[in-house]
């Protein structure tokens, strides 16, 4: 609808600034589609940079069990929502 | 400047023997420090030593490394109080010898969890906060008995195998983020680990050692310091004997 403006949260600018660090590829590249071992770049090493750069933004730390199931960018999302992120 | 100077450390097993000696090299290096042990008491008497001295009081958590709940909530609080940690020296271990038929389940389980699993999860989390300044530098503390292996030692000397594994293996990793671990390989320390060595072991023992005599747990920690510090800086993958020439 004209005029309406769609708002991106603090939270999810966070998480595509994470994803860019932790990844090493630029914020306009962060969507919706990257998923682990399918993105290129995004192997298990560069998952730990990842997890790291997730800690530090958002000061959590993820649980083992977490860093495990995060496999893709949607996916983060829900993972943070345990920690009391919202989006 | 001193060698670690404001360099943010995290020394395990730092109540007695080689892990305190190593906090009272450290703290007279300048590092400010972060301890763990199994009990308060050890601690509190290492952060006062460290004090007197002219270092900085160091945070004190209190956990067990054998239990997981334990050491997950020291995760947090450490996590809570540093988002910087510049060098992990990871010492805690436990003894328990016993001839290879007489060893229990619960032994394999006790020194395999204390010596090596616990390890290898307390690496995981400092290379987390690591990766984010892409630098810092892991001592683990494994033995000549990883080595050489000892009668008697089976499981402990498995588990000391492994800290080398894992300690090689984690370099391999971790080194394009910038993350140097290393390992030091302590031969016959005199603390209280040794204590209940019969007699005649040790001279059996002192005929090994190319030296002659006992090292003492200062002269480790002052190579562990220095692995933790910059002096070492393309130093990674290596196991550093510190046994007065007994494994060469």
């Amino acid at each position: 609808m004209q005029g309406d403006k769609l708002t991106i949260s603090e939270s999810e600018l966070k998480l595509r600034r994470a994803f860019a660090n932790g990844l090493e590829i630029s914020e306009e590249s962060v969507n919706e589609t990257l998923q682990y071992a399918s993105t290129p770049g995004w192997d298990s090493v560069a998952h730990m940079a990842l997890i790291a750069s997730l800690d530090s933004m958002f000061d959590i730390m993820l649980d083992t069990d977490d860093v495990l199931d995060l496999s893709s960018y949607p996916n983060a999302r829900e993972i943070l929502r345990k920690y009391g992120v919202q989006f | 400047m001193k060698l670690l100077q404001d360099r943010v450390g995290w020394i395990t097993g730092a109540s007695r023997g080689i892990g305190k000696a190593t906090a009272l090299e450290a703290g007279r290096l300048g590092a400010r420090l972060i301890l763990l042990a199994r009990t308060r008491q050890g601690l509190e008497e290492t952060a006062v030593e460290i004090e007197k001295e002219g270092g900085v009081r160091p945070y004190i958590v209190v956990c067990d490394v054998a239990d997981e709940a334990s050491l997950k909530a020291a995760f947090r609080e450490v996590h809570e109080y540093t988002k910087r940690l510049d060098f992990l020296v990871n010492n805690a271990g436990i003894l328990r010898d016993a001839v290879i038929g007489m060893i229990s389940s619960k032994q394999i389980s006790e020194v395999l969890q204390t010596n090596l699993i616990s390890l290898i999860q307390i690496m995981q989390f400092a290379a987390r906060i690591m990766m984010v300044a892409k630098s810092g530098s892991i001592v683990n503390v494994a033995s000549v008995i990883g080595r050489s292996g000892n009668e008697g030692q089976v499981v402990y000397g498995a588990s000391k195998a492994g800290v080398i594994g894992a300690t090689k293996s984690a370099a391999r990793e971790l080194a394009p983020q910038g993350i140097r671990v290393n390992a030091v390989s302590p031969g016959v320390i005199a603390t209280s680990m040794i204590a209940n060595i019969p007699e005649a072991k040790m001279v059996e023992l002192l005929h090994t050692i190319k030296m002659g005599r006992l090292g003492q747990a200062e002269e480790v920690a002052k190579v562990i310091c220095l692995l933790a510090s910059e002096y070492t800086s393309y130093v990674t993958g290596q196991v550093v004997g510190v046994d007065g020439g007994m494994w060469l």
